[in-house]
């Protein structure tokens, strides 16, 4: 079986400044929806409480609610995960961090007076302390991870343009899922902060391959022209790249379907994250360096004109 | 014809076998476990082994199997967890008294393996229940306890100087260069330079300046960033130390006590659901004093005059609820124990301590001058309590004095006695508190979480699952995409996993929610690197190559691209490994390696299998592929 049966020409190039607007615009609506509607952070960044408890039939959520706000909990989420019989809930920070216990407590009477053999199966309680830190650890890792394949590139490739293009590849796809939180409103924890990171790796991942074609691809033929070369590299790599996506896409899918309510917003960040990270390695990354003038000189210094060519 | 080393074929097979025998213990996995440990520590015998036993399959607990291990604890093994928790419950009504009970997991790993000193990799909380705390050491305390010190020690040697000065203030936070500093206040036209070298020792190693002050000169000192660090190090790396002392006081079977971040410690107590007990003991600050009773003061009026008597102390909480007058020297303090047991005496619960030396000798000299007089034992908690101020947390620390007994010498003693006046609880509380150490700075506990141990099971299930379905999903799908040399790239793919869990195996990591995730995910980014490959050798093919050429320029030009792309991946891996803390760093764990494994995997173990396959025919016709 093959997607491809001969070699594909698409002119993906030419086509570059329509890509641009696209991801302009889809960057920009990212954007506006993190400004205006917010990540609907997880308790791992704002603090508070939250519970899982299994019910013995269908759990009824809005006698839960009703119970919980009747026991002196202030606005609490209750949702269905899993089954029908399993709930999930979310309560803000108090005010006075109570103690586990008594929460525990609580809690549990409320849920009893719903069914008497409903119990509580996970709890947490987070200290509004806890997100700064973490918020600084990930910018500080997003900022190395920048930082390190950017000298990698320019240090395998001899050009500060395909590294530029590979960094702006990769800003891309992180603002688009975070964009997708804020739309979806999607639970925002941590697990999701590591899928992020690891679509940022991904997505570098085909960027590179394209790169290394684009390197053998000029340094077979040094006098094709720049956005011909490009676009050979990209066609002689699609069919490896959708195959891959395709590959993973499939142990993704099985984690969101089948993982669980706790890896569902990691799943689902890694499911947009390919998806934008293949779009980002054809169109970005290749056409940053591209508008920043990428010829064969610059990966092939040696063979660069004597500086006394450039004298009038 | 294609060749490859036969040094290549030698070392795969070698690390693959290698690679199976770490991995095989985890399919046989872990099985439900509770451990019971005598509270003194000794021995479980037996006799008490069978009747334990007896007991619990009396009330029809079902149980594989029970044996003592090499630590003297008895450990019963169950098929399943509702009967692992039956038995605890009714371990803990009948037993509680003489046993520490603990939910915990033993591998099921066979002989064969446990002999070469493999087992499976521990499961993390969120797979196998359990309770983690996550606490923060309130470092600006121990700073401002250092500052107390250093104010101290100046004003020591400069009266042993005879060098006067007006007063000693410390500086916590202003300008930068008078953060965490003392300053000293001179008389106007004091001689500035004895006394800088007179501060030389105990303020060694601060900078100090000498400034104008409005009330005459002063000098500034201020703890460098390296001595400020170099405390705060401590007070954690102290902190990590007695949280680990006491937890292992508990009897939980398999804690990690680690130090997170910058100022965080996290504790995780795998099969402990009850977070009152053990929060109870772990955040606490007890210690003892030992002081003599001033019974010639009028205590009462004291109390309600505020005149106190010079060289006494004033109690008001105490065993009969009457305040006390104690002298301000201390005999002995908690820090000065060298052991602490909890026990029934004739009059009660009661703790037995052993001092030190030196705190023994004082004991001795007192009680012989003293006898016949009154002893007390005071009790000093800290705790940190948080309440709101005009919208803003503010934490405060609170310490209580509570006078816990106050006795007769009735002979003479040194460094062996015990103290009464304690409840049974507060007497094995105070033992353990006493044995652990005391913290060198309040923690505060920012955040917990309880998992409950059918969850964890829920979860290993999902996990599990997603595993298999998705590794399915891509060996299938390998299979129908590139036939024969689909079949190599699962067979690499399953080595990569075996190789993968080997390797975190012999790491002795644990496996968590996200760690499957990771391995999962690795399953999926593993396959670019054959598919590279088989692009690459069809591109050969569609150029006109022959086979046995076009495969090994496929293996050959594909090498770059792999070895880059997998690189950048694995800086990405390798940072959020350094800077991720808890499910973040296990995933990362897993991932970096996943990438690293299936970089052998795809490019030695396929070639390998490629060429064992096409290479020693002389003339293939069509690839496969």
């Amino acid at each position: 079986m093959e997607f491809f049966s001969h070699q594909t020409d698409f002119k993906f190039m030419a086509t570059r400044h329509v890509w641009y607007g696209l991801s302009a615009i889809l960057m920009i609506a990212s954007i506006v929806m993190l400004f205006t509607r917010g990540l609907n952070l997880a308790i791992d960044f704002t603090g508070g409480v939250s519970a899982q408890a299994t019910f013995p039939v269908t759990a009824d959520l809005g006698a839960v609610r009703q119970r919980l706000v009747a026991a002196g909990f202030r606005d609490p989420q209750v949702q269905n995960f899993g089954s029908s019989r399993n709930i999930a809930i979310r309560l803000p920070p108090e005010p006075k961090m109570t103690s586990q216990d008594v929460l525990r407590e609580r809690l549990e009477a409320a849920l009893k007076a719903v069914n008497a053999g409903a119990t509580v199966q996970q709890l947490s309680v987070v200290g509004p302390q806890v997100g700064s830190q973490l918020e600084t650890s990930a910018a500080w890792a997003l900022f190395f991870t920048l930082i390190l394949i950017f000298l990698y590139i320019a240090f395998r490739f001899h050009t500060w343009r395909l590294s530029l293009g590979a960094i702006l590849a990769v800003l891309h796809d992180p603002i688009l899922v975070l964009g997708w939180f804020a739309a979806s409103q999607t639970s925002f924890d941590l697990a999701v902060v590591a899928a992020i990171l690891a679509v940022i790796g991904y997505s570098l991942n085909d960027t590179v391959v394209v790169f290394d074609r684009i390197r053998e691809r000029f340094e077979s033929n040094r006098r094709l022209p720049p956005n011909v070369v490009l676009d050979q590299s990209i066609n002689q790599t699609l069919s490896r790249t959708i195959m891959t996506k395709v590959v993973t896409a499939i142990v993704v899918v099985a984690l969101l379907v089948l993982g669980g309510p706790v890896l569902k917003g990691f799943s689902e960040a890694l499911l947009i994250g390919i998806l934008a990270g293949t779009y980002s390695s054809i169109y970005i990354s290749s056409a940053v360096a591209l508008e920043c003038g990428l010829t064969a000189e610059h990966i092939f210094p040696t063979i660069k004109k004597t500086a006394v060519d450039h004298l009038p | 014809m294609l060749e490859y080393a036969r040094w290549k074929y030698i070392l795969i097979a070698a690390v693959l076998v290698i690679a199976l025998l770490l991995a095989l213990p985890n399919v046989f996995g872990s099985a439900q476990a509770l451990q019971l440990a005598h509270r003194d520590h000794s021995p479980v015998t037996a006799a008490e082994a069978t009747s334990i036993s007896g007991y619990l399959s009396q009330h029809g607990v079902h149980f594989d199997k029970y044996y003592v291990d090499g630590s003297g604890r008895l450990m019963v093994q169950f098929a399943d967890v509702s009967d692992q928790l039956q038995a605890r419950d009714l371990v803990d009504a009948k037993y509680q008294e003489a046993y520490i009970s603990a939910l915990s997991m033993v591998p099921r790993t066979p002989r064969f393996l446990s002999v070469l000193g493999l087992k499976p990799m521990p499961l993390g909380l969120d797979l196998r229940g359990g309770l983690d705390l996550l606490y923060q050491v309130d470092v600006n305390s121990a700073i401002a306890q250092s500052l107390q010190n250093y104010s101290q020690d100046s004003g020591r040697a400069l009266a042993a100087a005879k060098i006067s000065f007006r007063n000693i203030a410390f500086i916590k936070a202003g300008g930068s260069a008078l953060q965490n500093a003392i300053q000293i206040t001179f008389a106007p036209g004091a001689d500035l330079s004895a006394a800088q070298q007179a501060l030389a020792t105990p303020l060694q190693g601060l900078t100090i300046t000498p400034q104008s002050g409005p009330d005459g000169p002063q000098l500034v000192a201020a703890m460098t960033p390296a001595q400020l660090k170099q405390r705060e190090d401590y007070a954690i790396e102290q902190s990590v130390t007695i949280l680990r002392n006491r937890v292992n006081q508990m009897g939980v079977s398999e804690p990690t006590v680690q130090r997170q971040g910058l100022d965080r410690i996290d504790v995780q107590l795998p099969g402990v659901q009850n977070a009152a007990e053990v929060k109870n003991l772990l955040g606490r600050f007890a210690t003892l004093e030992f002081r003599l009773n001033d019974t010639t003061g009028n205590a009462v009026a004291a109390a309600q005059t505020g005149n106190i008597p010079l060289g006494d102390k004033l109690y008001t909480k105490t065993p009969n609820g009457l305040p006390l007058l104690l002298k301000r020297e201390v005999i002995a303090t908690g820090d000065q124990l060298t052991n602490a047991t909890s026990g029934q005496g004739q009059e009660g619960p009661e703790v037995e301590v052993t001092l030190n030396s030196k705190a023994g000798d004082n004991m001795l000299r007192t009680t012989r001058q003293n006898v016949g007089k009154q002893m007390a034992v005071v009790l000093i908690e800290k705790r940190q309590e948080t309440s709101t101020v005009n919208g803003k947390k503010v934490s405060r620390e609170v310490t209580e004095q509570r006078v816990i007994n106050d006795a007769t010498i009735q002979g003479v003693f040194a460094n062996r006695f015990s103290i009464t006046g304690l409840s049974t609880g507060e007497a094995n509380d105070l033992a353990i508190l006493l044995r652990s150490g005391s913290l060198p700075t309040p923690i505060l506990l920012v955040s917990e979480q309880v998992v409950g141990p059918s969850l964890g099971r829920e979860n290993i299930r999902t996990g599990i699952a997603a595993l298999v379905i998705g590794m399915a999903g891509v060996l299938g799908f390998m299979l129908i995409y590139y036939k024969v040399f689909g079949l190599v790239a699962d067979l690499v793919l399953i080595a990569n996993v075996v190789l993968l869990t080997a390797l975190l195996s012999l790491m002795g990591a644990t496996l968590s929610l996200p760690g499957i995730a990771g391995i999962i995910l690795t399953v999926g980014i593993a396959v670019d690197a054959n598919v590279l490959i088989y692009e690459r050798i069809r591109e050969e093919i569609r150029k006109g190559v022959t086979p046995q050429a076009a495969i090994r320029a496929g293996f050959e030009k594909a090498f770059s691209a792999i070895a880059d792309s997998n690189i950048t991946t694995l800086i990405a891996g390798i940072v959020l490994w350094v800077f991720g803390t808890g499910a973040i760093r296990g995933f990362a764990v897993v991932l970096t390696l996943g990438i690293a494994t299936s970089m052998f995997t795809s490019l030695m173990g396929s070639r390998a299998l490629v060429t064992l396959m096409y290479g020693r025919k002389r003339k293939v016709a069509r690839l496969p592929i």
